[in-house]
């Protein structure tokens, strides 16, 4: 398909009505093309959550419009019925809290994401044990989540949104727990999954220490694009 | 993999517990069940175990469970006599308090004439009734053991033989001696004043009193028709099984059944909101996690599975438990508790649609979770 995978087009989001509203984004536009990695920064409060969060269709936008593979999935109203599903199939969400069930040890955390798309469970564990690998958190396979480190259920839970190979890969903050070399080996596997998968990959980061691991940067103040910028390096 | 178990093995210890309460409450239902049946059971043992097609009482009465009656002995002669009657044996009945070695225990007396109808169906241990006087079969409820004695008035009686199950409406054990033996103890507990004046009437004809004739019919003689013929004696009554049986179950043990059969409805009511409870509970506990099966796509229909498996399986295990709970301790109760395989099948359905009627609101409260509640802290 032409076009970018992702597109969003005067995208606005105001939580409350009345007085009390808060407008979290005004008028963003941003295209995100296949096999290119975003980074998205600004101040705490400018709205980099809500973004992803309407991007991977978990909130709903007050206005504007958002596409993704070229199919319009909101204008005025959601245009595809099964979210759910257009987020099982084509989007992968890293939180900025690990998010994994804590009733499931890490390979079948990474499996489920596989299972309810249909997959068998050995083939799903075979792919979630090597994505694990990849991540170098193979070993803590069969661990439970509440016996991970930070570091290692933050790469379990990468693994997970990647397992589904989408197309679509949306990380709020994804390295903040970890330390600088392995906030490079995630980055890096993320450049190679938009890379061999093209998928396009959008970040929000603080950490500076990364910034020249992206294609451009977005940045984010109050609530609408500050500027857009090249490469830095 | 199934989420439902990974969640219930992840808080085990936690769930056995809900489940060994619940299997606790679910155990005073089935048992009120099986009281309730025992109840019915109990009431019928008695005129079951004699196995008579008509009974011949006092008239006006409707005895001898509901009403009392008194009639002469030697109706039975007559009784015998009518055409269709196969067999008749005249009984005496009396709830009695007697000395047994374990100490005062409350017993039905029950005269009959061996070798006619009014004794016990079937013997558990030892033998019936022979010629010898003094002796008495008891029913194994009343604790005791053959070779024992029973102080009853006056006269000590030697236990020959047991029956199993035998028990009047109101859970006392039978206790089955000779006609003349029962007619003697009439007499002699009647109060002093009554003895004399049977002591100064005719003599021993006079004491040949009985409660009922029981008649066994040939398998050809229709019921009803005996008992109209018998009705023309004037001073008699004359009842049928059926009639007896319901005179027994609707009659005398009515309020016993009501009553128990209203409790029972109150506690499956109280059953059925505790796990409606404990199954909201359970799912609210797992908000995020419902979230986060949300965001990362999961379909209802996992969802619902999830919230389902979990209510029929807490439901599932304590049943077992309460199950266990109460065959294990139904002997402690001191009245029958009758549950069969139908009772314990009829249950866990009712159980069965209780969890799942009682997850219907937790799916809707779960269905209802939005994916961004996984977010944030
Ligand atoms: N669910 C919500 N309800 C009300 N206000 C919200 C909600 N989520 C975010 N906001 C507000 O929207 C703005 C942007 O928040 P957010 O996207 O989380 O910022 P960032 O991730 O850049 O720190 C903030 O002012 C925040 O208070
Ligand atoms: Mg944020």
């Amino acid at each position: 398909m032409a076009g970018p995978l992702v597109q969003v087009e005067k995208l606005c989001k105001t939580f409350g009505a009345g007085e009390t509203a808060v407008r979290a984004l005004a008028d963003v536009d941003l295209q995100v093309g296949a096999g290119e990695v975003v980074g998205l920064k600004g101040p705490s409060g400018s709205g980099k959550s809500t973004l992803l969060n309407l991007i991977a269709c978990i909130q709903e936008p007050t206005a504007g419009k958002l596409s993704i593979g070229g199919e319009t999935v909101w204008e005025g109203h959601w245009r595809v019925p099964d979210l759910r599903r257009l987020r099982r199939e084509r989007i992968g969400f890293i939180f900025q809290f690990h998010n994994l069930l804590p009733f499931l040890n890490a390979i079948d955390n990474v499996a489920l994401a596989m299972t309810l798309d249909g997959v068998d469970r050995t083939t799903a564990r075979q792919r979630a044990g090597a994505l694990l690998d990849y991540l170098q958190v193979g070993k803590r396979a069969s661990a439970m989540p509440s016996r991970l480190s930070g570091g290692e259920a933050q790469r379990v839970a990468i693994a997970r949104a990647l397992v589904n190979r989408p197309q679509v890969i949306l990380a709020d903050e994804p390295t903040a727990a970890l330390d600088s070399e392995r906030a490079r080996v995630v980055m890096d596997l993320l450049r190679q999954v938009a890379r061999e998968q093209q998928a396009a990959i959008l970040v929000v980061t603080h950490d500076e220490k990364i910034f020249d691991r992206f294609d451009r940067m977005v940045a984010l103040r109050d609530g609408r694009i500050e500027q857009e910028q090249p490469r830095a390096a | 993999m199934n989420l439902a178990l990974a969640d219930i093995r992840h808080k085990l210890g936690r769930f056995v517990l809900t489940c060994l309460g619940l299997g606790l409450l679910m155990a005073v239902a089935l048992s009120m069940v099986g009281i309730y049946q025992g109840v019915v059971t109990e009431a019928l043992a008695l005129s079951r175990s004699l196995r008579a097609d008509l009974w011949v009482v006092e008239s006006g009465t409707r005895g001898p469970f509901a009403e009392a009656s008194r009639i002469p002995g030697d109706v039975r002669e007559m009784v015998a006599r009518l055409p269709g009657v196969a067999a008749a044996g005249a009984i005496t009945l009396r709830t009695a308090e007697a000395q047994a070695p374990q100490g005062t225990i409350r017993v039905q007396v029950i005269g009959y004439e061996p070798g006619r109808p009014g004794g016990p169906s079937v013997i558990a241990t030892g033998r019936g009734l022979g010629g010898t006087r003094f002796e008495i079969v008891a029913d194994a409820r009343s604790g005791l053991p053959l070779g024992a004695t029973l102080l009853l008035g006056r006269y000590r009686y030697h236990v020959v033989g047991t029956t199993r199950g035998l028990v009047a409406s109101g859970g006392d054990p039978l206790i089955f001696m000779q006609l003349r033996d029962s007619q003697d103890l009439q007499f002699r507990l009647a109060p002093a004043a009554a003895r004399r004046a049977i002591a100064a009437s005719t003599g021993g004809g006079s004491t040949d009193t009985v409660n009922a004739i029981i008649a066994r019919l040939h398998p050809d003689a229709d019921p009803a028709l005996v008992a109209e013929t018998a009705l023309r004696w004037k001073h008699l009554a004359a009842l049928t099984d059926q009639e007896q049986s319901d005179l027994l179950t609707l009659s005398v043990v009515n309020r016993a059944r009501v009553q128990l059969g209203m409790f029972t409805v109150v506690l499956l009511f109280v059953s059925a909101v505790i796990i409606a409870l404990i199954i909201y509970t359970m799912t609210m506990d797992k908000l995020r996690e419902i979230a986060t099966l949300k965001l990362i796509g999961a379909p209802d229909r996992t969802i619902i599975g999830l919230v389902l498996q979990q209510a029929l399986l807490l439901g599932g295990v304590a049943y077992v438990a309460a199950v266990a709970i109460v065959f294990s301790a139904r002997d402690v109760f001191p009245r029958t508790v009758a549950l069969g395989p139908a009772e314990v099948a009829v249950m866990a359905v009712v159980v069965a649609v209780i969890c799942l009627l009682g997850s219907l609101v937790s799916i809707r409260a779960a269905l209802r979770i939005e994916p961004q509640q996984a977010l944030g802290g």
